[in-house]
């Protein structure tokens, strides 16, 4: 038997295993669009082909961070914007191993914003959901990077005087591998994103808009969207960096003017993965570290006697 | 002073390869029989500015840096001339001459690059009156000019060598040797050439001191090396294949050494964007199952603090390096301190369980990094190895034989899938990670890792139920704290049982103690020695396990002496007071010797700080601080 001999079985993969055995107490509110992220992802989940037990899910701290209470596999519910750093690693030691990351508007664009875009420039082989609602809805609705200009909140009591963060465009130019923003009202298109993700080999960020219908009664205003892919208005090519800019651009603007444009906005397949890169380079070993140290024949012995030699 | 001793003082600029050069001489000393010990002393500045390095040898172990010293060869600074005048330089290239004078022991040789000094600026320093004064043998020698002359300015440093060697007879053979295996082509051939020139040049100066270097044997092969290389070796023969780290300084070297060494080892080194992520990335690769190490220093290791919570709380094991310098806030970045104990002990929130260890020196260095990757992977529980920048640089040699090399690939707690299979299951077929009683009767609930079949549970921060579900069930709460918290009692016994790491030294029946811990421990040892010499009845403790604390140990050990001196190096006795807080009395016991200048304790100090606390009087040193006994 293999150490992990969960990882590349072909059997038929039911959404339903990623469901918990016990339901877990609710805590997202009635209504929220984060059940709209779970559903995606489940859905998703056969269509990958993985099973529960070959999927690690990070998470940071919010509303988005519970989702690990709601899906079946491995999970990792870190702390507030770190999901990416720890994911990251976790993906280094066994990249065997699905890894998810998901976070809020708040923990992903705010606090762990720096990963982000560390994680982006670096290409990990990895997806990043990032649950979007413009609004802090955990700590009870302040203002986040993704709020509107002008947004009231009890943090902003004058309506926010900053511009909102533009996540698609920052993480192009950071060196995301795959972008796209979908949206928790439109089930079939976010599954097929989630699934397109995850098999991209690099670094794919999704902005997954969702609703907050207890802080951000705004959130309404997501109905109905656009799925650039399927309008003739919005005809690009989606490996062209240029193009890609463009589009992207016009998506976050019209996005604070009511119109929700979502799709995928950038996919180049060309670019190995951090990891790739590193084994090129050889900074990281052909097979999963985490493998060894379950390997009665791997070879523990060190070469000691060069490293020694050094100093006598 | 002690005789029989060489104390050989490099000096010249940040940047002029006084490092490299001591490292070297250092060696040929061991090579040749002597042990060895250095001491580095250097600015917060690449290029240019005073820096020195001390190397001290003896024929028998030594065990500290000692007090001043007796051969200096000041190279001067070759970076000290500004080509911009936009800032002010001074005279800079003067002050590895001038600013060494303090401690240049009398009758003491000084040996200065005058190929690099205008002997002006040499007269204006009054060289001749302080010479005379100190009955100092001075030897000026154009260095520069000998290095020149085979093509390069940069080889003065090996002139400087030569130079040493002749005057104080030692020979060139293992320097020789030494070049041959760092260099090969033209420099190999130009360094001997200059060597051999600069030993024959200062031998026919004919200089009549009373230097006399001792001569020794080994009994078995020598290494010499440093606590960065001990911890980095310590933590590869254990298992660690995954490091992430920040620069900063002193923590940087461990890091470059495992960052060199891993790809070796089949491992992976990550250099990320900040310490956060460098601690988030270490918990990540342990989660998955592979040994993992992070570090920083002070101000980095402040932003650890909270990945640091969420180890102790989702039971993953990691290992911490914090190497300290002297703070708070950035503080002086080059100089040593041991004023980060507290903050490693204490940080993060709520009530929290780690392992802490300070190693003395780089024995231990090594010994207990092993310890630490032990304990952290058994245990399921953050080690953080403590020690800082003094011994992180400093060199010393011991036996080879020392390292020991059986690698330890064992996973610690983590199961097998037959394990998970036969392991206690929920109803709904859920993996119980976090048992409230641990079927073998200890407090640790063994682990899956991801892609093992039928493993799955949630790891968080928050507080969770067995299977990880977050919970606020009250009775959870209590079951899941205690087990999390009882586990320092359990490696408190493992460590007795297994490793004990605090060093007794001196007569067992002396009158008064010394408590020492991390790096102060064998200079303080080293004068608990000559205290003993000068009629006193000594004896000292040297303490390295600061998590859980040996309670037991040292109480008895209080019990058994009538006064303490606690000698460590921050102004606000931290180790004393973990010491009262730990064991509840004997605080009427212990006073303090404190120095936080930027400058580890030399063994003089600590014995005239001893001298005066037990006659009660006032501290003549104005570079130290004594804290009487505060009563408990």
């Amino acid at each position: 038997m293999s150490a992990f001999s969960a990882i590349g079985d072909d059997r038929e993969i039911d959404r339903d295993e990623f469901t918990p055995g016990i339901e877990p107490q609710a805590t997202w509110c009635p209504g929220c669009g984060d059940f709209g992220v779970l559903k995606a992802l489940k859905q998703a989940m056969p269509e990958v082909g993985r099973n529960p037990d070959e999927v690690a899910l990070f998470t940071g701290i919010g509303c988005s961070g519970k989702l690990n209470s709601y899906f079946n596999s491995y999970g990792f519910h870190t702390i507030h914007g770190r999901s990416l750093p720890v994911a990251r690693a976790a993906k280094l030691a066994n990249p065997d191993v699905e890894v998810i990351a998901a976070g809020g508007d708040g923990d992903g664009y705010g606090i762990g914003g720096n990963h982000l875009i560390h994680t982006a420039r670096e290409n990990h082989d990895m997806t990043y959901i990032v649950f979007n609602n413009e609004i802090f809805g955990l700590t009870k609705g302040q203002t986040s990077p993704t709020s509107p200009k002008g947004h009231k909140s009890k943090t902003q009591p004058h309506g926010s005087a900053k511009s909102p963060i533009r996540p698609l465009s920052q993480s192009l130019n950071a060196g995301a591998t795959y972008i796209a923003r979908t949206a928790a009202v439109n089930p079939n298109q976010a599954k097929e994103i989630i699934a397109e993700a995850i098999e991209h080999d690099g670094f794919a960020h999704i902005d997954f808009l969702t609703q907050c219908p207890t802080w951000n009664k705004d959130a309404k205003h997501y109905v109905p969207y656009t799925d650039v892919q399927q309008s003739d208005e919005f005809d690009f090519d989606l490996s062209d960096r240029a193009e890609a800019a463009e589009m992207m651009r016009k998506t976050e603007e019209r996005l604070y003017e009511g119109e929700v444009l979502t799709g995928r906005m950038y996919v180049e397949d060309e670019r190995p993965s951090y990891g790739a890169e590193k084994r090129a380079i050889g900074e990281m070993p052909e097979e999963p570290l985490a493998e060894r140290y379950f390997d009665e024949d791997a070879e523990w012995e060190r070469t000691y006697d060069n490293l020694l030699e050094h100093h006598k | 002073m002690t005789d029989n001793e060489l104390i050989w003082r490099i000096a010249g600029g940040s940047g002029d390869g006084i490092d490299s050069t001591s490292q070297n001489f250092a060696k040929a000393l061991m090579r040749s029989g002597l042990h060895v010990f250095t001491h580095r002393h250097y600015p917060s500045r690449i290029r240019g500015g005073h820096t020195y390095v001390e190397v001290r040898a003896k024929d028998e172990q030594v065990q500290s840096r000692g007090d001043g010293y007796n051969f200096l060869l000041a190279l001067g600074d070759s970076f000290a001339r500004n080509p911009q005048d936009e800032a002010y330089y001074g005279k800079e290239e003067l002050k590895p001459l001038y600013e060494n004078f303090d401690d240049l022991r009398e009758g003491g040789v000084l040996l200065y690059d005058e190929g690099l000094l205008d002997e002006e600026d040499v007269d204006e320093i009054e060289l001749e009156e302080h010479a005379e004064e100190n009955g100092w043998h001075v030897v000026p020698m154009d260095l520069r000019g000998i290095a020149k002359e085979h093509g390069r300015e940069i080889m003065r440093n090996t002139a400087g060598i030569g130079a040493t060697a002749a005057i104080l007879d030692i020979g060139t053979e293992e320097f020789e040797e030494l070049i041959e295996q760092n260099m090969s082509g033209d420099m190999q051939e130009a360094n001997l050439n200059v060597l051999q020139d600069a030993y024959e040049a200062a031998s026919e100066l004919d200089i009549d001191h009373d230097i006399d270097v001792p001569s020794g044997s080994h009994d078995e092969e020598q290494v010499i090396l440093s606590g960065s290389n001990a911890i980095s070796y310590g933590a590869l023969d254990e298992g660690c294949r995954f490091i992430s780290g920040y620069p900063m300084t002193p923590w940087t070297d461990v890091f470059t050494i495992m960052s060199q060494h891993l790809p070796e080892f089949g491992g992976i080194s990550e250099q990320v964007e900040d310490e956060i992520a460098a601690a988030a990335l270490a918990l990540g690769a342990s989660h998955m199952g592979v040994k993992s190490m992070s570090g920083s220093s002070g101000g980095g290791f402040a932003l650890m603090s909270e990945p640091l919570g969420l180890a102790e709380m989702t039971e993953t094991p990691i290992v911490l390096v914090e190497a300290m310098r002297a703070g708070p806030s950035t503080g002086m970045p080059t100089k040593p301190e041991q004023a980060d104990l507290e903050h490693v002990l204490y940080t993060s929130q709520g009530d929290s369980a780690r392992v802490v260890f300070a190693p003395a020196n780089i024995r231990e260095c090594y010994t207990q990094t092993r310890a630490a990757f032990r304990i952290a992977y058994e245990y399921q529980i953050p080690a953080i190895v403590v020690y800082d920048q003094k011994i992180q640089g400093e060199l010393r040699n011991m036996p080879a034989s020392h390292f020991d090399e059986q690698a330890n690939s064992d996973p610690g707690s983590v199961l097998t899938e037959e394990e998970i299979a036969e392991a206690a299951h929920h109803s709904s077929g859920k993996f119980q990670r976090f048992l409230h009683e641990p079927e073998d009767g200890s407090n640790v609930s063994p682990r899956s890792v991801p892609g093992q079949k039928d493993g799955r549970y949630l790891a968080t921060g928050n507080e969770h139920n067995p299977s990880g579900h977050i919970s606020e069930d009250p009775e959870n709460r209590i079951a899941q704290m205690e087990r999390r918290l009882n586990k320092l009692d359990d490696i408190r016994a493992d460590l007795d049982e297994n490793a004990s790491h605090q060093t007794y030294y001196g007569p067992e029946d002396a009158e008064h103690g010394v408590l020492v811990w991390g790096s102060q421990q064998d200079t303080a040892f080293e004068a608990v020695d000559r205290l003993n010499e000068n009629g006193h009845s000594v004896k000292a403790l040297g303490v390295s396990d600061m998590m859980p604390y040996p309670v037991e140990e040292v109480s008895e050990w209080l019990d058994s002496v009538d006064q303490v001196l606690v000698v460590e190096m921050n102004a606000t006795a931290q180790f004393r007071g973990l010491t009262q807080k730990e064991i509840g009395k004997y605080g009427d016991k212990m006073s303090s010797l404190l120095k936080y200048n930027g400058n580890p304790f030399e063994p003089a100090e600590i014995v005239d700080g001893f001298e005066s606390s037990i006659n009660g009087e006032e501290l003549a040193a104005t570079n130290m601080k004594y804290l009487p006994a505060a009563g408990d």
